[in-house]
């Protein structure tokens, strides 16, 4: 630790509250800042830890009482930093030296750094050393707070869990998915099925200013498939969509209607009905059941089925308002999903924009139908690769927005994301979570996600249910309640080996498309290489 | 001891915290704070000048005011010659440390001042060595003595800025110290860097 950097020392503290400095005389507490690492030199190993708190103290309370003249700079001068002086509260997160470290890396802390042990901002050779250089897994998304160094993030270990993306809206959740979206196409470590219901992610976004901001497709052209389910709007848009997608009625089942309950508002027992009708008419079931509302033997029909009319007309508003989205057809020759999957299994990330369907009823109706039959696939082929001598297929993520909406304790267990969310993992399929209301979402869904990425969070309820489960929460709050408006994150979790405070990295200017894209097609000389290679 | 180091008196009086010492002409005394030097056989003791006093030299004949009809206190004195003979300056120092080698130790000597030992007055170039650490303020405060602690302390370490190249950085230096030392008495603290403020 050289002596610029140096802060204080360690006086008091515990393993669970973290431990006290003390502020050295010339150093300003205004110079610190919560989320800012710091390292700690204690006597056997060094310490890296976390800036979880400030605060301001005095050894006599009569100082506080009667405190100097302001106009006398002398007095103030002698007592900051000895009669008056700041004292933070360091989380420590990782021991760095001693026996272990030498082959494993940096380890969790399992003690504290002894009394006196001299205090210093971390320097940036430090968090390499935690976060590793940018490399062929490692995707470089942002700065630790007021910090040159590169954060990096390996992403095939990222994309091995489920992970979760929070912020209240405005804060950069958007940038900051994409940021890692192009992240997951650059290192390869996956294949990405977006269902983007703003249309932000796959040609186009634009920024808080209005400004517009390439997406995947531009930046990875050949990487990269849209899928849109308004054509109207793609073309007024200029997109180059891959694939107008159109979904077919019989390709619906009870189980997507039972999702849609709240959105649709229908009755429990209308729900049941889907089910009972599904029986009777088989695959055509939407079409005969709307038919069945002028059919003169309906009400008959109705009877024999056990259903009461009042959950029939409940079903039948619900069905109507399902028939009315512009993609909705009665029969659909190529299916979506075929379509779909056959892109994914090639190795093309997918895009899929909704276009002016935005309400939450095509979203959730959509994502479900498309996730379910990935799912059974997906399980189908690592059963069959586990079975043989196949390779898996490639992991996959999935990103999903408004995540509370299907992901809420009353649908969670219903759908096909909550399952995901559970068990995929060993499927190689996981799901990238977006969302503002992170207090909506299922508990269980929430412990489930391995790496949790949070822009500002200011409702009480939600930065609870993100931090749940995490140790030093109530620190960790502290840090998250702080965060800038804008572009600035918190990660914690798995893929990290302790929570940092960043600020993402730029993404819109011509420069930063450069990088973000330059890493994405190999130079040609690569290619010649590689060829050159197979005929050694 | 060095040569252009002024000679202010003799011991008269010997402890381990301290001596008093009678300075060879009337009046002439070394300033409150000031530090002075002395020797043990052949050790240097340094000291603070923490009282000083003009007294006749039988304890039961007190002066008495003779100049109602002189023109001028000098007048007073070229009249009554005696005078010089019968009345004494004094001064008393607490000892703040000493000369172990080339090191000064701020703290008590092994062993008091001689009896009749020579008392100097510390050249600049010492008084600056001493002021590199204030391990002394810490005897200063805690002394029991005619004068107020507080007071002593300020001007010592007024005088002892005064040959630095930058006194205001040695008086900050000193104020954080006695910050430390009186962390749980902060109405002494403010006492002492009102009286040193530059």
């Amino acid at each position: 630790m050289n002596n610029d950097s140096r802060l204080g020392m360690v006086v008091a503290g515990s393993l669970s509250g973290g431990v006290a400095v003390r502020l050295d005389g010339d150093a300003s507490v205004e110079d610190v800042v919560v989320g800012r690492y710091v390292s700690i030199e204690g006597k056997k190993r060094r310490f890296l830890g976390m800036i979880t708190d400030v605060k301001l103290d005095t050894s006599d309370q009569q100082l506080t009482i009667s405190p100097p003249d302001p106009s006398d700079t002398f007095s103030a001068e002698v007592l900051s930093g000895t009669g008056a002086y700041g004292v933070l509260t360091v989380t420590p997160y990782l021991v760095i030296g001693g026996d272990q470290t030498i082959t494993e890396g940096p380890q969790p802390v399992k003690t504290i750094p002894s009394h006196f042990a001299p205090v210093g901002l971390a320097s940036d050779t430090d968090i390499e050393q935690v976060f590793g250089k940018e490399d062929a897994q490692r995707f470089y998304v942002g700065n630790p707070l007021d910090m040159e160094s590169k954060l990096c993030l390996n992403l095939p270990e990222l994309a091995r869990r489920s992970n979760g993306i929070f912020g209240k809206s405005g804060t950069g959740k958007t940038f900051l998915t994409r940021t890692l979206l192009v992240g997951m196409l650059q290192k390869g470590a996956c294949v990405n099925l977006v269902f983007d219901m703003h249309s932000e992610y796959g040609w186009e976004g634009t920024s808080e200013k209005g400004r517009k901001v390439k997406a995947l497709k531009q930046l990875f052209p050949s990487k990269v498939a849209i899928f849109a389910l308004d054509e109207d709007n793609a073309r007024r848009r200029q997109v180059a969509a891959d694939v107008f997608v159109k979904i077919g009625y019989d390709e619906m089942e009870p189980k997507d209607i039972a999702l849609l309950k709240q959105t649709l508002n229908l009755t429990d027992l209308a729900v049941e009905a889907s089910f009972t009708l599904r029986k009777r008419f088989g695959k055509d079931w939407i079409v005969k059941t709307l038919e069945l509302e002028t059919a003169e033997n309906g009400e008959q029909e109705l009877k024999s089925l056990n259903i009461h009319e009042s959950s029939f007309q409940s079903l039948l508003r619900g069905l109507t308002a399902i028939k009315r989205l512009g993609f909705m057809q009665p029969h659909v020759e190529r299916r979506a999903i075929d379509q779909l999957l056959g892109y994914l299994e090639r190795g093309t990330h997918v895009v899929l924009e909704f276009g002016r369907y935005t309400e939450i009823t095509a979203y959730i109706l959509v994502s479900n139908m498309l996730t379910r039959r990935i799912y059974e696939r997906y399980r189908e082929n690592t059963e069959t690769a586990l079975a043989g001598d196949r390779t898996p297929p490639t992991p996959l993520v999935i990103t999903i927005e408004e995540a509370h909406k299907f992901l809420n304790p009353e649908v969670a267990p219903q759908t096909i994301f909550g399952d995901i969310a559970r068990e995929m993992r060993k499927f190689n399929c996981t799901l990238l979570v977006i969302d503002q209301r992170p207090s909506g979402i299922d508990p269980e869904v929430m412990s489930q996600l391995g790496t949790k990425i949070t822009c500002l969070l200011d409702n009480d309820r939600d930065v609870d249910a993100v931090l749940s489960g995490i140790s030093g929460k109530s620190e960790l709050k502290g840090v998250l309640a702080k965060l800038a408006a804008k572009q600035q994150a918190l990660i914690f979790g798995h893929a990290v080996p302790m929570p940092v405070a960043f600020t993402p990295r730029e993404y819109g200017s011509a420069q930063s498309y450069k990088e973000l894209a330059a890493e994405s097609e190999r130079p040609p000389q690569d290619i010649d290489k590689d060829i050159d290679n197979l005929w050694k | 001891m060095t040569k252009q180091s002024v000679r202010l008196g003799e011991i008269i009086e010997a402890s381990t915290t301290g001596f008093s010492a009678q300075s060879y002409e009337l009046n002439e005394l070394p300033a409150l704070g000031s530090l002075v030097m002395t020797s043990e056989g052949e050790r240097k003791l340094y000291a603070v000048v923490y009282h000083a006093a003009t007294e006749g030299i039988e304890p039961g004949r007190r002066p008495i005011a003779r100049g109602r009809d002189e023109p001028s206190e000098q007048a007073l004195f070229d009249n009554n010659p005696q005078l010089a003979r019968l009345l004494r300056s004094r001064f008393s120092a607490l000892v703040v440390g000493y000369r172990d080698g080339s090191a000064i130790r701020q703290h008590l000597p092994p062993k008091p001042a001689h009896i009749h030992a020579f008392v100097h007055a510390c050249p600049q170039e010492e008084v600056k060595e001493f002021g590199q650490s204030f391990n002394f303020l810490n005897t200063l405060i805690g002394a029991e003595l005619e004068t107020p602690a507080d007071e002593l302390t300020a001007s010592t370490l007024r005088l002892i800025a005064e040959v630095q190249d930058d006194p205001r950085a040695l008086l900050v230096a000193a104020g954080k110290e006695l910050a430390m030392l009186l962390g749980r008495d902060y109405t002494r603290l403010k006492a002492i860097l009102e009286r040193i403020k530059p």
